[in-house]
């Protein structure tokens, strides 16, 4: 009898073992507390280009993780990309004219979405769209900004840039060259 | 030539009658499944000695594949200064795939070929035929508590070969290399998602992999010819085909899951 009870208790030890194992899986390696984001309030934000932003990427505000995003759909009438942030229902205090930005962690780390403070006295809410928006910086398109003003500054440096990168942002260009 | 052609014909047709044997094997295993209900002892026993002895085994060599993936990871990495990703590497090829592939293979070779060796003896012994004489029926009294036994073992030793493996990983990582555990932990619980990664990893695919991997002992062990040769041969056969079935069904399952991003 005492053998049948020494076995059930091992047996129950490998089971429990077990648990605890898919446990560690769902806490400490997937960060099962993250699925409540669903929960979040949804913003939109519409960018030119998202680089290789993709759906569960993070949103940040001041480097910390408020949310993810839960949607990217492409605008077939204005050629963007509409994305949809889910924010975490406890930061319900952003101001409506935050801006978003897409960037990169580290030299070739994953794209996330940045958002910026703005400063007016009325809060992002469920439903709204971020006006201020800023792409992914894309390596090509910067490398082709830079050779066109290299070249550019040879000659003449005004005439060839804005056709060629609609959407720079000023100062990279001039950096270059 | 004709008798070429025979011979293939009569290959084929036995190939044919076996895995229809196969088939309807498994649907008597399932039929003398809810007997367990009322006998639960019979499978704490076989728990025991196809879950907790595959352990050992288990426990090791996951902590040494977590090892070699921290290190092997890291002397790639380092060049790119992406040592931080660390973590996300070895939990994602554990999760994904090394976990549920690599648990079902040591678990053919430890408790599949045990489980053929024991029920062939069995058979060739005569004891399942008296069984059958007394009016015990040995599906529900010898192959079921076997068959429930490694279904519900397999998914656990995915698990704890999995989480073992993290661990090892990061002693690796975090110990040995200094990655920053911060780094490690984060950038693993960012990429590493519960529905998509887990569920889907470890989960569904050490599900399917007990089904098939103790489908295969049960039955060959059953289905044996009885003598001490072809005791031996269908273990072999066991530790091979199971090993086949998993690494092929852990390609079709990867299609299905990751395919389609």
């Amino acid at each position: 009898m005492s053998k049948i009870k020494i076995l059930e208790l091992v047996v129950g030890l490998f089971v429990a073992l077990g648990m605890a194992a898919f446990f560690m899986l769902a806490m400490k390696v997937s960060d099962i507390s993250s699925l409540g984001d669903e929960r979040g309030y949804k913003v939109q934000a519409r960018f030119e280009n998202i680089g290789g932003l993709k759906v569960r990427s993070p949103v940040t505000m001041a480097g910390v993780r408020i949310g993810r995003v839960t949607g990217i759909n492409f605008d077939e009438n204005t050629y963007e990309a509409v994305v949809t942030l889910s924010i975490n229902p406890e930061y319900d205090r952003l101001p409506a004219d935050s801006s978003a930005t897409i960037l990169t962690s580290g030299l070739v780390g994953e794209q996330y979405v940045g958002l910026e403070p703005g400063g007016m006295d009325e809060y992002l809410k469920n439903g709204d769209t971020i006006k201020l928006t800023q792409s992914a910086l894309v390596f090509e398109r910067l490398i082709g900004r830079l050779v066109t003003s290299l070249a550019g500054g040879n000659k003449d440096n005004s005439d060839d840039q804005p056709p060629s990168s609609p959407d720079a942002p000023a100062s990279r260009g001039e950096g270059g060259g | 030539m004709i008798r070429w052609l025979q011979g293939l014909g009569r290959y084929g047709l036995a190939r044919l009658t076996r895995l229809g044997r196969g088939n309807l094997f498994l649907l008597r295993l399932l039929g003398s499944l809810p007997f367990l209900f009322n006998r639960p002892r019979l499978l704490i026993v076989q728990l025991y000695s196809v879950g907790v002895l595959s352990l050992p085994i288990i426990l090791v060599s996951s902590l040494f594949v977590g090892m070699v993936l921290g290190l092997q990871g890291y002397t790639n990495l380092v060049p790119y200064g992406a040592e931080a990703s660390l973590g996300t590497l070895i939990a994602l090829s554990l999760v994904r795939e090394l976990g549920p592939v690599v648990a079902a293979l040591l678990y053919a070779g430890r408790a599949g070929s045990a489980l053929t060796a024991e029920i062939g003896l069995m058979k060739a012994t005569e004891q399942l035929a008296s069984m059958d004489m007394m009016a015990v029926d040995p599906f529900k009294r010898v192959l079921a508590p076997r068959f429930l036994a490694g279904f519900i073992a397999m998914p656990l030793l995915a698990g704890i070969f999995t989480a073992a493996g993290i661990l090892g990983g990061y002693f690796v990582a975090v110990e040995q290399l200094g990655v920053d555990s911060g780094a490690f932990w984060s950038q693993m619980q960012a990429s590493v998602d519960w529905r998509e990664d887990v569920v889907n990893g470890v989960v569904i695919k050490s599900i399917v992999f007990g089904l098939v991997a103790n489908w295969i002992a049960v039955f060959e062990g059953y289905d044996t010819v009885p003598t001490s040769a072809g005791i031996g041969r269908s273990t072999t056969r066991t530790v091979v085909n199971t090993s086949l079935a998993v690494l092929g069904l852990d390609y079709v399952l990867t299609a299905l899951m990751f395919g389609g991003l």
